[in-house]
């Protein structure tokens, strides 16, 4: 089970909905993943197309638990004005508070997340801050009362998985809240790995949108983050230098 | 009335509440979030709410993004 403040999840995975080829494709790679929690944007309505299409109706967001991010937001006051619009909703109080200090690299801006995450937690969200993967920096937004911290795996959409695994552990090690790896994974290993050190989860969105099978890749990540999670449950071997053979050394009859 | 929506002026024939100006834009029912003039409304506030011309009106919604 994956906690999260007042909610319960028995996915691990959580999934964006961004750049999916199209709607049919979307609702069934949502459907394969097995996630109960999806990712959205907030952003201005174009109000000269009566035609555009409800993008939560179009993926029945109703079975869904919705976590909005604030990505857009150079500030935290611009981030808590997002997380407020999405509140307002009347769908949500979560909120993945996501705070960009450059937009080449899209690497978060960990002194207004962390603002931003103690002004969203006042006003009652569930705070899930995405955050670079600083061990000190986790510890902080922990002290604050954040519900979950997100360290990235390396820069948003690249697909380079994991960079720092070395402080992915130690921020999992020392937290008492669920660590959910966010942005930067790129294939089922990727996942994995970040299970199988620790994490309780798992946000990814490019690398099964972007698959060229978004559907079958949603599936892998599934199975991956299983696997992964059922490894570091299951508790691996040490590694060692030399080998140890794991057929007996005695009663051969040569 | 003049209004200012999403950045764009609009002159609006009808509408007089948030929720007549949704319908007028053809965006009602379509999960629309409204801000007006800074302040944002809930949804159970659209119907009450009137406009005054000149109102800077935001009208976002969700989005896929990660």
């Amino acid at each position: 089970m994956l906690k999260v403040g007042n909610y319960e999840f028995s996915s691990r995975l959580l999934l964006g909905t961004g750049k999916f080829p199209d709607f049919d494709i979307q609702k069934e790679a949502v459907k394969v993943s097995g996630t109960e929690i999806l990712t959205f944007a907030v952003r201005r309505m174009n109000i000269f197309d009566p035609d555009q299409p409800n993008f939560l109706e179009k993926l029945d967001a109703e079975n869904f638990t919705l976590l909005p991010n604030t990505a857009g937001a150079k500030t935290a006051e611009e981030a808590v004005r997002i997380a407020k619009l999405a509140k307002a909703s009347g769908l949500c109080d979560m909120i993945k508070v996501e705070v960009i200090g450059d937009f080449k690299t899209l690497l978060p801006d960990p002194l207004e997340t962390l603002r931003a995450s103690e002004m969203l937690l006042e006003e009652g969200f569930t705070v899930l801050p995405y955050a670079s993967d600083d061990v000190i920096l986790a510890q902080k937004l922990e002290e604050l009362g954040v519900h979950a911290i997100m360290p990235g795996a390396s820069p948003i959409g690249s697909g380079l998985g994991i960079i720092n695994p070395l402080n992915i552990s130690l921020i999992i090690e020392q937290a008492n809240i669920p660590v959910i790896v966010d942005a930067g994974i790129g294939s089922p290993a990727d996942a994995a790995a970040a299970m199988e050190l620790g994490a309780d989860g798992v946000l990814l969105n490019s690398a099964v949108s972007g698959a060229d099978d978004p559907v079958k890749m949603a599936q892998a990540m599934k199975l991956a983050i299983e696997a992964g999670r059922l490894g570091y449950e299951a508790g691996r071997i040490p590694k060692k230098r030399y080998a140890s053979a794991s057929s007996p050394l005695e009663g051969m009859s040569i | 009335m003049k209004l200012i929506v999403n950045g764009a002026s609009l002159d609006i024939d009808q509408a007089r509440t948030i929720e007549e100006l949704l319908v007028e834009l053809k965006l009602a029912g379509k999960g629309a979030i409204v801000e007006l003039n800074q302040e944002i409304l809930d949804k159970s506030q659209h119907a009450e709410t009137r406009l005054a011309n000149g109102d800077k009106v935001e009208i976002v919604h969700f989005v896929g993004g990660g």
